[in-house]
């Protein structure tokens, strides 16, 4: 039975069962990762699942069931549950729920991949790792940590309305850390970031990072910042790297503008959001610099798809233009509760997770300015860089981040290095305060992106540069 | 085909494909799990998934390698065993590789509630029904959940077990004019979770913490309600008794030193709950005393970092251990019955609505200025050897002057090292009545009652 088969068995069964709507996605998904740690090989684990999630709108209720098989028997399993649970949600009913129109799609896309990621023979990755940590112990890290994940993902997707597309992802990353270990303390240097650089690309991504090539001085940075003098508290100008203010991206404006946390649909675990849509179109979100577009067309990045898991096409929007709050990540139906005609940004983690609003390519475009630039143009600041801890509020406006490094700006240079630099702000304040932003955008991938109950592990990209932000309150300590 | 049935077959396919030297272990887990939410009062997701995994370690050639995967018919078993065996021949050799865990009795573990094991849709459906009713009005969000998985471990030196778990859990909050209420359990019977008890709950707290005032940031001292509480255990937990982390000299954990406060005694404690009895390396799971009386005993080792460390495995066993560390995952704060320890006190003073339970009124009731904190959020560690931790307050938190709650104060972003916090000395009450938290997962919870320290480090409102 194909994938086809068993998604349109499922969707069938749904509708017979009583659903209005129905949609139903078979994924298949091999993903390797292999850590290494101090020169040697530290987990290599293979997995592979295949199965099949059917969600049914009975009413205006939702439910959704998933299995591990494909028969036809299975899937039409499936698609009775779906709607017997959906069913069973209009004992607690809501306001009417319609879809946003969607044109019904046959199409088939595929990421592009040069080098087959679980292609490449496990020696050579494996020696990737091991040359990159055993050049970090050499130069003085305590532990060494290298690792790359691949996931490869083939998904069919069926509706009621006639949808029928299928898709292959490909997508993987990876990084190195070094970390050195004081008394009471640790300090960590990593490269790319800490967990890696991922796209939606082929090995080539992992080749062009040339781990090895940085492994030794970050091992030698992270030793030096045991005995770097501490970050100063106080408010001065800050200056962030491209991967920090990707984070700051994802934390402060991506999640903020999620569609379902606006409406109220994550209040009690992911929280909601400071944005009122009655100012969609109005707010103003941050300074005149600040461009943000949901694009999950960038080839590479690793929010990219052809299609969403609602099988809207890949569309670019804006979300913030000018500084002005202008657009939102949206699903059909969240869309259609809030009076917009987009969704186009629902994504499942896998064949046994529900599909919900999930960021995809969020990010700045390319500001005015070089990083040397904006170095050269600062007085007095830090310039802080690589994320190690991140913490916002539940609504996506109080947030504090703590980097891995900080250098001192004095007089349009980059002096001392500074140990356990954190900075902390309100999210809007933050952003209005932007006077500077860099053109040397790289569109960064975060595969760790957590969201939704049962919990669900997405994959977004963020192009980003460096950026400077004035009166910025800095070194924030127990 | 029972789950020992199919771990059996695959270790009889390593013997087959791999030869007898190989050493293979095997867990199969069959899982039907469902999770009803709501959010504006009423079910908006309602989802469950049945299936069943099996995973693979193998050890062959002093090489190591593991896999996993849904596909469980014989060609599906096949090709995992090929896949993981190709990819451990081309593995750098494993010197540290523990060994097998040998045939050892395996506890049964807690009794199955089989009315949870196959809990209905509308049957979580009734109690998010019963929880929104009883918010009166407010808005109502959160979650109804059952789990049910039935396991088997078998590996080739003759070592196997079985196990079967069932747990239930509710987390919801009542929101009213930007103000949160929040009621959270965890339990072995889904009968024992009442979705009224639990909104009513949520709803008081809520309409308790309506009109916030701000406060200057600052170090105050608090009493924290279970559901904050177990934010200190998850964290304690994740980088403190983390036997990897632990050998990598990045846990403050030092077994034998009094690091916490005496009235401080916590227990890893997985038979305490309904929970498969062993690990992922077939380790029988038990209780672990980790601190006893404010000194730290033990930290938490599957069979790698416990060959490491010369200990042996606690049954700290489990998927990505050997990346993130074997961590305690069913962490209780015990009552001591010390002279922390506080009597019950009465529900009625100050804010109606804020102080909920008698623990916590007693609590309360001792402290002259400080903070009672329902909840904390987003927390995040910023030096993980001495447990530096940022995060925020949420779902309530109120002033109490001369042991009543005088106002609901807005929330606070704090950065403060959680052992230092529980250090000797800090500890100033502790409640009587431990309430179990769920996790994010099913199988991982935190026992804890409320709890009074003498110094809390606010770094900044959340108003900036």
């Amino acid at each position: 039975m194909t994938g086809f088969d068993a998604a349109t068995a499922a969707v069938q069964a749904a509708l017979d069962a009583g659903a209005r709507y129905a949609d139903a996605r078979v994924m298949h998904r091999r993903y390797e990762s292999m850590s290494a740690r101090n020169g040697d090989i530290e987990e290599l684990t293979q997995d592979e699942s295949i199965g099949l999630g059917v969600r049914a709108l009975v009413g205006s209720s939702w439910g959704f069931h998933a299995v591990p098989e494909l028969s036809d028997a299975a899937a039409r399993d499936a698609g009775r549950r779906a709607a017997a649970i959906a069913t069973a949600s209009a004992r607690v009913p809501g306001p009417p729920i319609d879809l946003v129109a969607v044109e019904a799609t046959v199409a088939s896309w595929a990421s592009a991949c040069d080098v087959d990621p679980l292609g490449v023979p496990l020696t050579d990755k494996g020696d990737l790792l091991v040359r990159a940590t055993a050049t970090m112990r050499e130069h003085g890290a305590d532990l060494a940590e290298g690792l790359y994940q691949i996931w490869d993902t083939t998904k069919w997707f069926v509706s009621s309305e006639g949808h029928r597309i299928d898709q292959r992802i490909r997508e993987c990353g990876g990084g190195i850390s070094a970390t050195s270990i004081g008394d009471g303390e640790t300090q960590r240097r990593s490269y790319p970031s800490y967990r890696g650089q991922y796209g939606t690309t082929g090995w080539e991504l992992v080749t062009s990072l040339d781990m090895a090539a940085h492994a030794a001085r970050i091992a030698e940075e992270s030793r030096e910042l045991l005995t770097a003098p501490e970050c100063p508290s106080g408010e001065t100008d800050l200056i962030l790297g491209g991967e920090q203010l990707a984070l700051q991206i994802h934390e402060s404006v991506g999640h903020a503008i999620e569609l379902d946390r606006i409406l109220g649909w994550e209040a009690a675990f992911a929280g909601t959001s400071w944005l009122d849509l009655s100012r969609l179109g109005t707010l103003r979100y941050g300074s005149e610099l600040m461009n943000v577009t949901i694009d999950p067309t960038i080839p590479g990045a690793l929010g990219s798809f052809g299609f969403d898991d609602e099988g809207s096409p890949a569309v670019r929007r804006d979300a913030v233009r000018e500084g002005r709050w202008v657009g939102v990540l949206a699903g059909r139906d969240s869309a259609a509760v809030a009076g917009l005609d987009y969704g186009g940004s629902v994504r499942a983690d896998g064949w046994a997770r529900l599909p919900m609003v999930r960021m995809t390519n969020v990010g700045l475009e390319p500001g005015p300015h070089t990083l040397d630039e904006i170095i050269d143009a600062t007085d007095d600041g830090v310039f802080m860089d690589l994320n190690r801890s991140w913490s916002i509020d539940d609504k996506r406006l109080n947030f504090q981040f703590g980097c891995e490094v900080g250098w001192e700006v004095k007089k349009g240079r980059r002096g001392r290095m500074l140990r356990n630099p954190t900075y902390t702000g309100i999210g809007p304040v933050f952003w209005r305060s932007m006077d500077m932003l860099s053109s040397e955008i790289v569109p960064w991938g975060t595969p760790n992106c957590g969201k939704g109950q049962p919990g669900q592990t997405g994959h977004t990209g963020h192009p980003a540069a460096p950026a400077r932000f004035r009166n910025v309150r800095v070194g924030v300590r127990a | 085909m029972t789950e020992l049935d199919l771990a059996g077959r695959v270790v009889d396919l390593v013997r087959q494909l791999a030869g007898p030297g190989a050493e293979a272990e095997v867990v199969v887990t069959r899982a039907d799990l469902a999770l009803t939410r709501f959010a504006n009062s009423f079910i908006h997701q309602n989802v469950a998934e049945s299936g069943t995994t099996v995973r693979l370690r193998l050890h062959v050639d002093g090489r190591t390698a593991a896999g996993g995967g849904s596909l469980v018919d014989p060609d599906g078993l096949t090709a995992l065993v090929e896949r993981t065996l190709a990819a451990a021949r081309l593995c750098p050799p494993d010197p540290a590789w523990p060994g097998l865990t040998p045939p050892a009795p395996v506890p049964s573990g807690a009794a199955v509630d089989e009315a949870t094991a196959d809990a209905s849709p509308d049957e979580r459906a009734t109690r998010v029904r019963a929880f929104v009713d009883a918010v009166e009005g407010l808005e109502a969000a959160g979650y109804c959940r059952t789990a049910y998985r039935s396991g088997a471990f078998a590996n080739s030196a003759g070592h196997s077990a079985v196990g079967r778990a069932a747990e239930a859990a509710m987390d919801g909050i009542a929101r009213t004019g930007g103000a949160d209420g929040v009621a959270r359990q965890c339990a072995d019977r889904l009968a024992d979770l009442d979705g009224g008890a639990l909104g009513a709950r949520a709803a008081a707290k809520a309409r308790a913490a309506a009109d916030p005032v701000e406060l200057p940031p600052g170090r105050y001292e608090v009493v924290l309600e279970p559901a904050a509480v177990a934010d200190l255990l998850q964290n304690l937990a994740w980088y403190g008794f983390n036997g990897k982390r632990y050998a990598e000299r990045q846990s403050f954990a030092e077994p034998g030193a009094a690091q916490f406060d005496p009235a401080v005694t916590l227990v890893d404690d997985p038979l305490h709950a309904s929970g498969l009895p062993y690990d992922l390396e077939g380790t029988p799971r038990r209780a672990l005393p980790l601190v006893e009386a404010g000194t730290t005993r033990a930290v938490a080792h599957d069979r790698r970092s416990g060959a490491e460390a010369g200990t042996g495995s606690t049954g700290h066993g489990m998927v990505g251990a050997s990346t993130f560390g074997p961590l305690p995952r069913n962490l209780r704060l015990l009552p001591t019955g010390g002279t922390a320890e506080v009597a019950t006190g009465p529900l009625s003073a100050g804010v109606t609505g804020a102080v909920a339970d008698p623990d916590t009124a007693a609590l309360v009731a001792g402290m002259a200025r400080g903070l009672l904190v329902s909840d904390f959020w987003y927390t995040r560690v910023l030096d993980p050897k001495q447990l530096v931790v940022t995060g925020l307050t949420r779902n309530g938190v109120w002033l109490v002057e001369d042991g009543v709650p005088t106002r609901a104060v807005r929330d606070f972003r704090f950065t403060e090292s959680y052992p230092r916090a529980l250090g000797p000395g800090r500890v100033l009450g502790l409640g009587r009545a431990p309430v179990r938290q769920p996790d994010r997962v099913d199988g991982f919870w935190w026992e804890a009652p409320a709890l009074r320290l003498a110094s809390w480090n606010f770094t900044g409102g959340a108003s900036g």
